[in-house]
C-alpha cells in the first residue's frame, strides 16, 4: 500500500437494529492521504458521527474494511485498538471532554505516558510547546474543569497531538464554540495541516468551515455522494 | 512507568470522591477492629476456661482402678475352652488401690523423652471432724516443687505459702469451701480421720481456691507423707502418677501403651476433658463466623460505592478509553481502588482492634471463681491479625472485581454519543 496513505476506508457498512434494523453506513470508501486536511459533512442523522467513531477504532461493529498507517484494523483485539488509537489517532470531541480530576497540563500528556516514549520530563516540555503555540501556556498547572468552553478545546488539541498521531480526528470539536473561538480553533487545524503536515478527519456542520478545508466529503443517507 | 500511571489515575479518582472513599475504608477499619478484638477477646475467654482445667489436668494419669478382673477363672479353665461362659454378679476382689512397683515406673517415666515431668499422687478419703460432725473429704498428698513446675499449684493457693506444705510437719492446705464450713483459718488445728487409719491433727498453712466451688468443698492439699501417714501406710504408697508430655495431642496413644506396658489403668486428657474442647471450637467458629459476617457487610459497601463511582466517572471512563486506555487498563485502575480501600482501611482496621484489645486487657475483671484472674483476657495471637489482613483483602477485591469489570466493558461511543 502506498506509504502515504494515512487512512484508507472501504465497502464500510454498517445497521442499527434499534428500534428497527436499517442501514446507517452504506459502502462508504475513502482515502485520506498524509497531510490531508478533508472535512464531512451532510444533513443531521445522516452518519458522520457514526462512521467517524468506526475510523477512531471505537466502533467495532460494522463490516468492511479499515487500514490505519497500512495496518489492517479488523483483525485486532480490543487491547491491539487501544493501543492504535492511543499512538496514532489524535480524537477531538464536540464537548469538551478532558479529566476534571487533573490539571490541564496532566491531561494533555496522559496518552503520552500511557504510549511511553517519551519520559515524564520530555512530555511536559512538549506539552508546553503545544501549549504556547495554540496561546494557553499559562493555563497549563490550572485544574481542567476551571477552563472556558474555548480553552478547553484547544487544550484537546494539544492532548490530540502529543503522540504526534497520523491522524486527528474531531467530531464537529467548533460545533459548541462560538464564532471566534471556532475560527481559533480552525486555524489552528489550518496550521498544522499547513506546516506540518498534520492528516486530519473534522466532521462538521459549518459549510464555511468546509470550504476551507483542502477535501470535503458530503453524506447523505449513509452515503458518500460527492467528494471534492 | 506504567506501574506507576494506573495507581495514579486510580488515586486522582479517589481523591476526587474523597468522602465517599473515606466513608467506604472506614467500613473496612470497622469490620477489621471488630474482628481482631472480638477474635482476641473470645480466644482469650476460651484459653482462660481451658486452663482452668487444662493447666491442672496430667496429660496421662496412671492408676489403679477398682474393677473385676476381666479374666475370670473359668476361662481359664482348658476343659470348657471352647463353650460360651454365663457369669453374673462378679464382683471386684480385694484389690488395693495402691500402684504397684511405682519406684520403677518412676524411674522408667522419667528416662522417657517424651514425658516433661511426673508428679505423684497420694489420694486419701477423710473425713473432717467439725465437733460432733464428721464431713467427707479428700486430701490429695502431692509433691509440692513437682506440683508447682507441672501444675502451677501455688497460683491456686490464695493465702498461706505453697512451700509451707513440706516445711511444716503435719500440714494441709484446705479448699476454700472446706475452710469455710470448719471456720478455719491458717493457723488453726484440724483433725481428720481416713477410713482405714487413726485421727490426724493437721495443722492449717494455706486456703486453695481453684475456682470451681464444689472442689474446694472437698479437697484439701497435703504432702505427700502426711497423707501416706494418714492412710497409715509406708513410704512408697502411691495412688496415682500424673505426667505431663511434651505434645499434648499424643497423650491417648502414650496412655495406652503405658497402661499395657505398666499394667495399671490410664487416662488421656482428651478423654477426661472432651466436653472442654467441644466448647472452645463452637465460641470459636461464633467469633469467625460473627467476624467474617461484618467483613462481608463492608464489602458490600465498598461494592455499592465503586458502582456509584463507575457511574460518576463514565465520561472519565471514556476519555480514557478514546485516549489509547484498554478495557484491561480500565480495570486495573477501579482494582487498585478498591485493594487501597481494602489495604489502608484494613491496616487501620488491625491498628485499631489492637487498641481496643489494649482496652478490653485494662478492664477489671475480678471474680471470685478466677483467683488469678484481675482483667478480661484477651489472646493477641498473631494469626487472628494475618486472617483479618487477608479477608480485607480479598473481600474488597471481589467487591471491586464487578464494578471494575463493568467499567472495562462500558463502550465508549455510546457515552460519548449520549451527550
Ligand atoms: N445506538 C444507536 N442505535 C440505533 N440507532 C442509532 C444509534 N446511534 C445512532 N443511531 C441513528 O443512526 C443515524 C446516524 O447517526 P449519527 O449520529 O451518525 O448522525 P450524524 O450524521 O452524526 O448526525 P448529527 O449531525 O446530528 O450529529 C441516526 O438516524 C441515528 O438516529
Ligand atoms: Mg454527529
Amino acid at each position: 500500500m502506498d506509504s502515504n496513505i494515512v487512512l484508507k476506508a472501504q465497502a464500510i457498512e454498517k445497521y442499527f437494529t434499534d428500534p428497527e434494523p436499517f442501514k446507517v453506513l452504506d459502502n462508504v470508501s475513502f482515502e485520506i492521504l498524509k497531510g490531508e486536511f478533508t472535512s464531512i459533512v451532510g444533513k443531521s442523522g445522516c452518519g458522520k458521527s457514526t462512521l467517524l467513531y468506526i475510523l477512531s477504532t471505537m466502533d467495532t461493529d460494522y463490516s468492511g474494511q479499515l487500514w490505519i498507517g497500512g495496518e489492517d484494523m479488523k483483525i485486532k483485539s480490543e487491547k491491539e485498538l487501544a493501543a492504535v488509537r492511543n499512538e496514532h489517532i489524535g480524537f477531538v470531541f464536540q464537548f469538551h471532554y478532558l479529566l476534571n480530576e487533573f490539571s490541564v497540563l496532566k491531561n494533555v500528556i496522559l496518552p503520552g505516558l500511557k504510549l511511553q516514549k517519551l519520559s515524564p520530563k520530555d512530555l511536559e516540555e512538549k506539552a508546553m510547546l503545544h501549549l504556547k503555540q495554540l496561546g494557553i501556556d499559562s493555563l497549563a498547572p490550572k485544574m481542567a474543569y476551571k477552563l472556558s468552553g474555548g480553552e478547553k478545546q484547544r487544550v484537546a488539541i494539544a492532548r490530540a497531538l502529543i503522540n504526534d498521531p497520523l491522524i486527528i480526528m474531531g467530531d464537529e470539536p467548533t460545533g459548541n464554540l462560538d464564532h471566534k473561538n471556532s475560527e481559533i480553533v480552525f486555524d489552528i487545524f489550518e496550521q498544522l495541516s499547513k506546516e506540518y503536515g498534520q492528516s486530519l478527519l473534522i466532521v462538521t456542520h459549518d459549510d464555511e468551515f468546509a470550504a476551507r478545508t483542502g477535501k470535503t466529503i458530503i453524506m447523505e443517507d449513509g452515503r458518500i455522494v460527492q467528494k471534492n | 512507568m506504567k506501574t506507576g500511571l494506573i495507581p495514579d489515575i486510580a488515586y486522582a479518582l479517589m481523591t476526587a470522591r474523597l468522602r465517599q472513599t473515606l466513608v467506604a475504608a472506614a467500613g473496612v477499619t470497622f469490620s477489621i477492629t471488630m474482628f481482631v478484638a472480638l477474635l482476641g477477646f473470645m480466644n482469650g475467654l476460651n484459653t482462660l476456661l481451658d486452663d482452668l482445667i487444662l493447666n491442672r489436668s496430667p496429660h496421662v494419669r496412671l492408676y489403679n482402678d477398682i474393677k473385676p478382673s476381666p479374666v475370670q477363672p473359668i476361662s481359664m479353665a482348658t476343659a470348657y475352652k471352647d463353650d460360651y461362659h454365663f457369669i453374673s454378679s462378679v464382683k471386684p476382689g480385694a484389690v488395693r488401690k495402691e500402684l504397684y512397683n511405682s519406684g520403677a515406673i518412676l524411674s522408667a517415666l522419667k528416662a522417657d523423652t517424651r514425658v516433661a515431668g511426673v508428679s505423684p499422687k497420694v489420694t486419701a478419703q477423710v473425713f473432717y471432724n467439725i465437733g460432733p460432725i464428721d464431713m467427707t473429704g479428700v486430701i490429695n498428698g502431692i509433691d509440692v516443687e513437682n506440683e508447682q513446675r507441672l501444675f502451677f499449684f501455688a497460683n491456686y493457693v490464695t493465702s498461706g505459702r505453697a512451700s509451707d506444705l513440706e516445711d511444716v510437719s503435719n500440714s494441709v492446705i484446705l479448699g476454700k469451701g472446706a475452710a469455710d464450713k470448719m471456720l478455719a483459718n491458717i493457723g488453726d488445728i484440724i483433725q481428720v480421720t481416713s477410713i482405714t487409719g487413726d485421727p490426724l491433727s493437721l495443722k492449717v498453712v494455706g486456703i486453695f481456691q481453684s475456682g470451681i466451688a464444689e472442689l474446694d468443698k472437698v479437697q484439701s492439699y497435703a504432702s505427700i507423707r502426711t497423707t501416706q501417714k494418714i492412710l497409715g501406710k509406708t513410704n512408697n504408697y502411691l495412688t496415682e502418677l500424673q505426667i505431663k508430655l511434651h505434645d499434648m495431642s499424643t497423650a491417648p496413644s502414650v496412655a495406652k501403651e503405658y497402661a499395657d506396658l505398666f499394667r495399671c489403668d490410664s487416662e488421656d486428657i482428651q478423654t477426661a476433658n472432651a466436653q472442654f474442647e467441644t466448647g472452645s471450637s463452637v465460641r470459636s467458629l461464633i467469633s469467625y463466623a460473627v467476624g467474617i459476617t461484618l467483613l462481608i457487610v463492608s464489602g458490600f459497601g465498598i461494592y455499592n460505592i465503586l458502582n456509584m463511582m463507575i457511574y460518576e466517572k463514565m465520561d472519565t471512563i471514556a476519555i480514557l478509553k478514546a485516549t489509547g486506555f484498554s478495557g484491561s487498563d480500565v480495570k486495573l485502575i477501579f482494582l487498585v481502588i478498591a485493594l487501597s480501600i481494602g489495604f489502608f482501611g484494613g491496616l487501620a482496621g488491625l491498628i485499631f482492634g489492637y487498641i481496643l484489645s489494649l482496652i478490653i486487657d485494662n478492664i477489671p475483671f475480678v471474680t471470685a471463681a478466677l483467683p488469678t484472674i484481675h482483667t478480661y483476657p484477651i489472646d493477641y495471637n498473631l494469626k487472628y491479625y494475618i486472617i483479618a489482613a487477608i479477608f480485607s483483602l480479598v473481600t474488597t477485591y471481589l467487591a471491586g472485581y464487578f464494578p471494575a469489570r463493568k467499567a472495562s466493558k462500558t463502550d465508549p461511543v455510546n457515552i460519548i454519543r449520549g451527550k
